[in-house]
């Protein structure tokens, strides 16, 4: 059981103008085996929230706590983030021209178990991860997101996700620019993560149709660096209605 | 001294060609106040197969090919009493390199080494140079590619750490041959290069691809010259280097000539850097002359950067220490060239010496 504890978390980034307060200040808790869906208008700090709890250099944390089963996240490097069980999907995943996805997984997969997989079983676990996304297994050689499309830029992180087992997920618009294939096999890679390793996830996400196969348990509304309304799965039908006017000052 | 009666003028370092090079630190090579050594090092690695000779033959038998105005290649040819020739019989076809390596060198004297590489029309042949030890050394590889023939050519510099070497390698590309070299410099003090190309015939293709990674202290320099003189030829120049260390300094050059007869040109030149601390500086000169419009096309591009705080974000998400991060990009930043040398021998040998150079610089 894992508890990812986000308490009046606020983050800046540097602009030529000095910094800029993104995040105001947010609050959320996620246990495993928990589904919390986050929507909320372009530019409302989604992302930011994301990229802050991986630990991404651009962000300067300037207030509140991140914990995992009460460590304190913000204090450890980005790599040591992942080893605690953190794992983020990507919304636009990274190119790493040169190093082949089979090289990137065992390296992955090397520093996350603390040992290198066995070769014997290794080969055949990421066959299985691959074809259980309807990833070709030609992808295996090519190198990391280079020239994948938007969708199979996005079957790639939850393969990962799937392959890494992590305690808890962040999915940031994993489900933007999928074909109604691809969005079923990527929910699906979702749900049986849930399900064979009591994942939390926290689904950032513009859309209710990702919904219908990720049961949220929990729906924040995000607007302007902090989440301004909670409920649960009605509330992303009343959002998909109404849109964020009320939310939203300007 | 040396007693050589050239009369190229000895550069000053106020030359375009000479600008970026420590003159002083080149042991004598361009000014001839080197002590001539009569050691030949070029060896081959194992007895030559059929339609293979590899012979030293006396000057006044094998006359140059081409012409030079680089001093140091003029006091080769003035020096070198024989040559070294390497010949590839027409219409031969050699399923494995032909392997060439270092004997024992030296750094008080200096060796002049003229080499010939000739292959036969139609023939298909690959040749490796491996370069090792430490060595006080000018050379001047001619390459003769005949009619129809297909050669590549890989030139290792993995030097000791004393190491002077000072050279061209000059293609001479007859119709519809291929041409491929790839040249490697990991070691060495001084290592300043000529990969240059002068194409003889229609149809003829060359691929110049190069990867270099200075640590502190040491300078290489390549400096290509394409010459398009003939029509509907295409070259491409791909050159890759990383940099660490304080006064690391490398130097990439890239001369792309198009005369008014080379219609039908298809050239595009390339050369990346990773700058991988403070105190390291890429020299990178993209250089392209164009006196006709007739052409297919013609290009450069030239980029210096450090690493890409994106692609290290995104392998230590996924739990990869920042060291083996940095590997990886670094690694995969050199595997679009080393890959292409074709022995997975050499490649692993060459990632793993990428490895060592990146951890004794502590690059961050
Ligand atoms: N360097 C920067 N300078 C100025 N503003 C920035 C900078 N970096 C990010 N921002 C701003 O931070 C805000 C939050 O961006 P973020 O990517 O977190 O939004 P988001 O909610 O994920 O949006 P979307 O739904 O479009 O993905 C945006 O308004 C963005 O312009
Ligand atoms: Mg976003």
């Amino acid at each position: 059981m894992s508890t990812l504890e986000i308490r009046g978390l606020k983050v800046s980034v540097d602009t030529e103008n000095g910094p800029v307060e993104i995040l105001k200040g947010v609050d959320l808790t996620i246990k495993s085996g928990e589904t919390h869906a986050i929507m909320g208008p372009n530019g409302s700090g989604k992302s930011t929230l994301a990229y802050s709890i991986a630990g991404h250099p651009k962000y300067q944390i300037t207030g509140g706590t991140v914990t995992l089963d009460g460590v304190d996240l913000l204090e450890m490097t980005v790599d040591e983030r992942a080893r605690a069980g953190l794992f983020l999907a990507m919304q636009y995943p990274v190119e790493v021209p040169g190093v082949s996805v089979s090289n990137f997984l065992r390296t992955a997969a090397t520093a996350l178990r603390g040992e290198a997989p066995k070769l014997r079983t290794w080969v055949g676990e990421v066959k299985s991860a691959m074809a259980a996304l309807s990833m070709d297994p030609a992808f295996a050689e090519r190198n990391v997101n280079e020239g994948f499309s938007g969708g199979e830029k996005k079957r790639h992180e939850i393969m990962q996700l799937e392959l890494l087992k992590p305690k808890i997920a962040i999915l940031d618009e994993t489900d933007s620019g999928l074909d109604v294939d691809a969005l079923r096999i990527v929910s699906e890679g979702v749900v049986r993560a849930k399900a064979d390793n009591d994942l939390g996830v926290l689904l950032i996400t513009h859309y209710t149709r990702i919904l219908r196969y990720i049961k949220p348990d929990f729906v924040h509304v995000f607007a302007d660096g902090r989440i301004v309304e909670e409920g649960g799965p009605e509330l992303a039908e009343k959002l998909e209605a109404n849109g964020y006017a009320e939310y939203v000052s300007k | 001294m040396s007693t050589l009666t050239t009369n190229y003028l000895t550069p000053t370092g106020r030359e375009e060609a000479w600008r970026f090079t420590p003159l002083k630190r080149l042991g004598g090579l361009h000014d001839g106040t080197f002590k001539l050594a009569t050691r030949n090092t070029l060896a081959l690695t194992s007895s030559a197969p059929t339609g293979i000779t590899f012979e030293r033959i006396g000057r006044e038998l094998v006359s140059a090919e081409s012409k030079t105005d680089d001093v140091i290649v003029g006091r080769i040819h003035e020096a070198a009493k024989e040559v070294s020739v390497l010949k590839i019989a027409a219409n031969a076809e050699l399923a494995e390199p032909i392997s060439l390596y270092r004997l024992a060198g030296g750094l008080t004297d200096a060796e002049l080494s003229r080499v010939q590489i000739r292959i036969g029309a139609n023939a298909k042949a690959t040749v490796i140079i491996e370069n090792t030890g430490d060595h006080l050394i000018a050379e001047d590889i001619e390459i003769i590619c005949e009619p129809g023939s297909n050669l590549t050519v890989v030139s290792l510099q993995e030097w000791d750490s004393k190491t002077i070497h000072a050279g061209r390698q000059h293609a001479i590309v007859d119709r519809d041959a291929t041409f491929k070299s790839i040249i490697v410099t990991v070691g060495g003090d001084v290592v300043r290069l000529l990969p240059t190309v002068e194409f003889k015939g229609q149809g003829a293709s060359v691929e110049l691809l190069g990867v270099y990674f200075a640590t502190a202290g040491q300078f290489f320099e390549h400096r290509m010259f394409v010459d398009h003189l003939v029509p509907n030829a295409k070259s491409r120049v791909n050159y890759k280097g990383a940099l660490a260390g304080q006064d690391a300094h490398t130097v990439w050059i890239g001369d792309v000539f198009i005369r008014a007869a080379a219609e039908g040109t298809d050239t595009y030149e390339l050369n990346r850097n990773l700058l991988l601390s403070d105190g390291a500086r890429a020299d990178s000169v993209p250089n392209l002359e164009i006196e006709t419009g007739e052409i297919v096309g013609a290009g450069h591009a030239s980029t210096t950067g450090r690493f890409d705080d994106e692609q290290l974000f995104y392998l230590m998400s996924r739990g990869i220490a920042v060291e083996d991060a940095r590997r990886l990009v670094v690694r995969g930043f050199f595997n679009e060239i080393v890959s292409e040398i074709g022995n997975s021998d050499i490649q692993d040998r060459l990632m793993n010496r990428i490895d060592q150079e990146l951890e004794k610089a502590g690059a961050k």
